[in-house]
């Protein structure tokens, strides 16, 4: 049986640069905007378990959709994920969108993910714009699929309609199982994500970016349930003292730890 | 007064100290009744373990279906608690398995949720540092209950001896929360140190180190911390990628956060600059890290760790 997966992405402000907050947002205007790094693993994850089925491209029958949330510029970090290797893709954008909180977006994908008939979807564990990681689980509860996130390790048995993990979190190691479909949420370093090819970038330029608006999704409100009261950047720290070893900044440094009650 | 639902968090069998820091968050709010979630058996003994904080009552719900079907048992859990308490707050741990159990109570209850808060007012305003510690947010939840995590280590706990009510009551796990299946399970490798983000003390090496940790285990097992690393450090393989603070990595908030040989790229200062003293090691005097640094030290993280982990042990001794 041919695998269709689809694979939650995220247009994210480079995570090298400085963020601030513009009248209660997060000011994604002036920013370089990229794919989310955590979902580069989840595009490849996707692309290893449809290549060990018989493919997704040039004649495989498999298939991977990427699914993202986001203004129309988002279309650029899913080009990148598009030349990695994935199908197709489907972007929901629309300005009343602007400012949604996980609870919206949860649904806004959830919506997407039903209407797709998919086996499995695959997130990154988390963005690194946002950094909730609740938003796989919330779309598990959405859909009443199976939840099996935080995977060190993905197995599928697409005969067998079946998926195995991983599960990799601070409270232990579990291995989890379950029928499709389910959602999937892969760790940092579950994979090597691959750079796109040259070939994969012409070829992605011809892919399909279907554009949705927010009313067909179907989702009552896009009003989010939380709001910033006030947000200020953090006062700089207070400068500290900066020694050069001459030999004795050892025995500083524990006198330090002592004097701040440390040791 | 108003009612606050935390959901106990446990390791093994016992309940933690973020436990104790939720209840006093809650406490703030209105009396604090604290959900048990435990293999059928164990109530009364995971119950037990509930001594210390602001605790009015504890609710115990037996049930295997916690350990076999994880976060989606428990959020069922928790909202059928929830839903019969009606609480003006439910403040669950902000580790991976909480926030999820968080933001599925809250798709079930059509109520706001707010993660990773550091501090929580009386009137349910929850504080967040966000990127990575560069900003601080005030947010409150507008719709349904507030659903909020708070990450541990971060309120102060109050040990109050506790001594709540316990009642016994049940849940109904649906089928849809039992699709996925826990086949099995191990409790986290310890190596005898603590876990970073709930540590009072993390030393970390970075590039600094050239693969060399030992001399930065040396110094942290002195202190009794936390070793973590910079991502040029775990994407060199010198050291496991749990192990990795920074904006793909672990927060980490402690009371003393000492960087070894680590420059102090935002990648890497975005995990760790809410700490409350720190403390860099670096041969380099134009690195960025000197900016947040308490006490800085420019010299070679080899002389001065194993010098500074023999100093600390005379003191200790």
């Amino acid at each position: 049986m041919p695998m269709k997966i689809a694979v939650c992405v995220k247009q994210v402000p480079d995570s090298w640069a400085e963020k601030k907050m513009v009248g209660g947002l997060l000011d994604r205007a002036n920013v370089d905007a990229v794919l989310n790094d955590l979902d580069e693993y989840a595009v490849e994850e996707a692309l290893r378990l449809v290549e060990a089925h018989g493919g997704n491209e040039d004649g495989g029958a498999n298939t991977v959709t990427l699914i993202s949330m986001g203004p129309e510029r988002a279309t650029e970090a899913i080009r990148k994920a598009l030349s990695m290797g994935a199908n197709d893709a489907i972007l929901i954008s629309d300005p009343v969108l602007v400012g949604a909180d996980a609870l919206v977006t949860a649904k806004v994908l959830a919506s997407a993910i039903v209407a797709g008939d998919f086996d499995i979807v695959i997130c990154g564990t988390e963005s690194t714009d946002a950094r909730m990681s609740v938003v796989p689980a919330m779309i598990s509860e959405k859909l009443g699929w199976a939840q099996l996130t935080f995977a060190s390790k993905v197995e599928v048995d697409p005969a067998a309609s079946k998926l195995s993990i991983t599960r990799v979190t601070e409270a232990g190691v579990d291995e989890i199982n379950a029928q499709f479909p389910c959602i999937v949420s892969v760790v940092e370093k579950i994979n090597e994500p691959r750079y796109p090819s040259f070939k994969g970038i012409m070829a992605a330029k011809k892919k399909v970016i279907e554009v949705r608006d927010f009313a067909s999704t179907g989702v009552e409100s896009s009003k989010a349930w939380s709001v910033v009261v006030d947000a200020a950047p953090r006062p700089p720290r207070a400068a500290g003292v900066v020694i050069t070893d001459d030999g004795t900044a050892s025995q500083k440094l524990v006198d330090f730890l002592l004097e701040k009650k440390l040791i | 007064m108003s009612n606050v639902l935390i959901l106990a968090d446990f390791v093994g069998e016992k309940s933690t100290k973020s436990t104790v820091e939720i209840a006093t968050a809650g406490a703030r709010i209105g009396q604090v009744t604290a959900l048990v979630l435990a293999p059928v058996g164990k109530g009364s003994a995971f119950a037990s373990t509930i001594t210390q904080g602001p605790i009015t009552k504890v609710l115990v719900i037996e049930s295997d279906d916690f350990a076999l079907h994880g976060v989606a048992a428990t959020a069922d859990a928790l909202a059928q608690v929830m839903t019969d308490l009606n609480p003006a707050a439910v403040l669950v741990v902000s580790h991976a398995f909480g926030k999820e159990v968080a933001g599925r109570v809250a798709i079930k209850t059509n109520s706001g949720i707010i993660t990773d808060a550091v501090d929580i007012d009386a009137d349910c305003t929850a504080t967040q540092l966000v990127f990575g510690g560069s900003t601080t947010v005030h947010s409150k939840v507008s719709q349904g209950v507030a659903i909020i995590t708070v990450r541990p280590n971060t309120v102060t706990a109050d040990f109050v001896a506790a001594s709540p009510a316990v009642e016994n009551t049940t849940a109904t796990v649906s089928d849809a929360s039992k699709k996925a299946t826990v086949t099995s399970t191990q409790p986290p490798v310890k190596g005898g140190r603590p876990e970073l983000t709930e540590a009072n003390i993390v030393v970390s090496g970075g590039r600094g180190t050239n693969g060399d940790f030992a001399a930065v285990e040396s110094f942290a097992d002195s202190l009794g911390a936390a070793v973590g690393a910079s991502r040029a450090a775990t994407d060199a393989g010198w050291y496991p990628h749990s192990h990795q603070v920074g904006q793909t990595g672990k927060t980490v908030s402690p009371q003393l956060y000492v960087a070894c040989g680590i420059s102090g790229a935002i990648q890497h200062r975005a995990g760790m600059q809410t700490s409350k003293t720190i403390v860099v090691i670096n041969k380099d005097p134009e690195a960025p890290l000197f900016e947040l640094a308490d006490f800085g030290v420019v010299g070679d993280l080899f002389a001065v760790l194993p010098a500074a982990t023999e100093g600390v042990k005379a003191h200790k001794a």
